[in-house]
């Protein structure tokens, strides 16, 4: 048990690139930890510098408080889940369990013990004498995770552990990793580029992006309170919808009409000193049907007239897709986003409005609808820093 | 790897359809040319060397000329010479692969971890192997030479180390490592590059220092390579002539079974005898080959539980 501090912690690798700068995260005892973002940003370079498989060029790594920046991977007292699993495949599945302890010399008996009990916990007991050639993908991860955890390290570090299973698998997997980090209450850092995973397993999410940490937080304070576009775009799926705005006297100007802002939000903006020119941010979840909307609330948002497009039913809600005119938002931010997400070559690329809608909404495909959303949600992005101007 | 052998159609199926046997005979044809090729330059000299083999032929007195069955390997096999030249071949096989596969596995960690001039580190250390070992074994003579060698000289004055027989088997252990480590390292080379990184770098979080990340994770992973590896040499080990031939002409208890075989068909003209020991060399690469083969196949992953050999 032991918390993990990252002080300042920066990685230049040899050929010069600068894979991961400054990084400042203090991850208290126990916590599950998340490390997101698209490919390349740094994740398994700072993963690898926890578990001491890369050097740190420059900054402070502290476990349980010591400095640890030039001990060497086995005295740090970690356990790690590979993408690949890892595992050794000259071994059975017990060797496989086993080896960590063999190499710290515990006595027969307890290795004995320990992967039993681990075996059980992961439901492994029948494969135990089975290579790992021929087990499962499932069951292969699952080894995996035996191995990290038969040692009772003072820390779990995962490197996209659930990204080779099928979709089905890798959210049952999800809930086992949850069940078995809540059970053992172990300090894990986890690296993922699913969004989805970040939301829903860890005490606290990451964000980085090109090395540099954009946001620390809770799940679902970076889903309400992004710090930038970039976190905007990334957490949350289906993703924000964004579209430039002008400020003028208190009000925004939109594709979707004008939109008188609430007291808040202006206040926000004015001591923010935002520009008048912006980019405006909504999430799906926060339109609606104007029809379904009671009289009395309708006053406090915008409504405005589209002509549905798409339209999909997921029974609980109605996912509507719209054309938006004018011009789509553009920052650097957007466009790597949209280049991550594989996106960016469509033609309506950032130019479409997704809207999740009641199941009850009357909306059909090709027919006009008024849609209404609440102007409280707006988010105001300052278009040239990517920063929050409402958060 | 670790699938079962396909199931191959009983043979003799006689509702094999007519398809199926065309494609059978279509494919002795497309063979029968290799085959011809390996029975003219193969099988015919090795049969005519098992039929010598069981003659009494000297070319001295070709008139004597007879069959005499086995006893041409009796004579072989209860005589001093075959048994002490037998026991030199072996010692000097098993000290020189011993020292290749050491020598041979530092190499190639070496080169695996060699971040610059890949190419040209591989390529320096394959020149002992790229020489004629007639050539390099005529250099190290003239190097063990008395007064001339510049080797020779580093010894004690008088001492003559190709003239004894341990100080001159030394000395062709040195020739053969010297010559045929590149080719082992290269071998094992090839080995190391199937360890996956991943692997290694699991077995250090999991405290595998690198003498444990060796011998516990490497080595094992490499069971096959080495396996090819210490087949191929020992193979070329086992039937060493030429170092011998230049170092010291198999004299003062040097002589290999290769250079007993040579001695007895072109020095003595025994036609009988040398194809006795020919044979029989023959039939101790063979058995060579069939263990290394049959460990083979207890070390293809999956087959056997670890643990046991
Ligand atoms: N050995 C290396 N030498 C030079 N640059 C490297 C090396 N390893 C990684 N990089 C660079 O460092 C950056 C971060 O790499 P890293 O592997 O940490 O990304 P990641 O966030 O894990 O991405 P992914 O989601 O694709 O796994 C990348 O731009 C990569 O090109
Ligand atoms: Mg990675």
């Amino acid at each position: 048990m032991a918390e993990i501090v990252l002080d300042a912690v920066t990685k230049r690798f040899p050929d010069g690139a600068l894979a991961v700068s400054e990084v400042d995260v203090a991850i208290d005892d126990g916590e599950f930890v998340i490390l997101v973002g698209p490919s390349g940003c740094g994740k398994s370079t700072t993963l690898n510098m926890i578990a001491g498989l890369e050097d740190i060029t420059s900054g402070e790594l502290r476990i349980g408080g010591e400095r640890v920046n030039e001990r060497a991977p086995k005295d740090r007292d970690i356990a790690m889940v590979f993408q690949s699993y890892a595992l050794y495949p000259h071994m059975t599945v017990r060797e496989n369990m086993a080896f960590p302890l063999k190499l710290s010399k515990v006595d027969r008996a307890t290795i004995a013990a320990k992967v039993d009990e681990a075996a059980t916990v992961l439901d492994l007991t029948q494969h135990l004498d089975r290579r790992p050639a021929n087990l499962s993908g499932g069951q292969r991860q699952r080894v995996a995770m035996g191995r990290a955890i038969v040692r009772s390290p003072s820390a779990f570090l995962m490197d996209e552990p659930l990204s080779n299973l099928d979709a089905k698998l890798r959210v049952q997997m999800r809930t086992e990793v949850s069940r078995i980090q809540k059970r053992l209450a172990t300090t894990t850092v986890y690296v993922t580029h699913d969004q989805t995973e970040a939301m829903t397993l860890g005490d606290r999410v990451v964000v980085m992006r090109g090395g540099v940490v954009q946001q620390v937080g809770a799940p679902q304070h970076l889903y309400d309170h992004p710090a930038n576009l970039f976190v905007a775009g990334f957490i949350g799926s289906p993703s924000m919808n964004f579209m430039p705005g002008t400020l003028a006297e208190g009000a925004l100007q939109t594709a979707l009409g004008r939109v008188s802002l609430p007291d808040r939000i202006r206040s926000a903006l004015e001591s923010a000193g935002a520009p008048s020119e912006v980019i405006v941010g909504l999430r799906p979840e926060h339109f609606e049907d104007v029809a379904l909307v009671e009289e009395s609330k309708r006053a406090a948002g915008t409504t405005f007239p589209a002509q549905a497009e798409v339209l999909e039913s997921m029974g609980s809600d109605k996912y509507v897709y719209f054309s938006l005119s004018g011009d789509r938002a553009s920052s650097t931010e957007l466009e790597e986003l949209a280049a991550d997400a594989g996106t960016a070559e469509l033609p309506s690329g950032g130019n479409q409005l997704t809207t999740r809608l009641s199941a009850a909404s009357t909306a059909a495909e090709g027919e006009k609808i008024d849609i209404w959303f609440d102007a409280a949600q707006v988010q105001v992005f300052d278009p040239s820093s990517g920063r929050n101007l409402t958060a | 790897m670790t699938v079962a052998a396909p199931q191959r159609p009983a043979a003799g199926d006689a509702r094999r359809s007519e398809g199926a046997k065309a494609e059978r005979r279509l494919a002795a044809w497309l063979c029968a040319p290799a085959v011809i090729v390996m029975l003219a330059v193969t099988a015919y000299p090795i049969g005519y060397a098992v039929w010598l083999s069981l003659l009494r032929y000297d070319l001295r007195f070709p008139q004597e000329r007879e069959f005499v069955g086995l006893s041409n390997y009796l004579a072989v096999l209860t005589d001093g010479y075959w048994w002490s030249a037998f026991t030199v071949t072996v010692a000097v096989t098993v000290v020189s692969v011993a020292i290749e596969l050491a020598l041979g596995l530092g190499l190639a960690l070496i080169m695996h971890r060699t971040l610059f001039g890949r190419g040209t580190v591989r390529t320096l250390v394959l020149i002992p192997y790229g020489m004629v070992t007639v050539a390099a074994a005529f250099s190290w003579q003239y190097a063990w030479t008395p007064g001339t060698g510049y080797l020779a000289n580093l010894l004690p004055e008088g001492s003559a180390p190709l003239t004894e027989q341990i100080p001159a088997l030394a000395i062709v252990v040195l020739a053969e490592v010297w010559k045929t480590t590149p080719f082992m390292a290269l071998l094992l080379l090839a080995g190391l590059a199937l360890v996956p990184d991943d692997l290694l770098r699991a077995a250090q979080v999991d405290g595998a220092g690198p003498w444990q990340r060796l011998t516990r994770i490497i080595l094992p992973m490499m069971k096959p390579a080495i396996l090819v590896a210490l087949l191929f040499r020992t193979l070329d080990a086992f039937r060493i002539f030429d170092n011998i031939y230049v170092l010291t002409r198999g004299n003062n208890g040097t002589a290999s079974v290769s250079i007993l075989g040579y001695d007895n068909l072109f020095k003595a003209f025994n036609l009988g005898i040398g194809s006795a020991i020919s044979i029989t060399i023959f039939i101790c690469v063979a058995i060579i080959a069939f263990l290394f083969v049959k460990g083979f196949g207890a070390a293809a992953p999956g087959s056997e539980p670890e643990g046991r050999r």
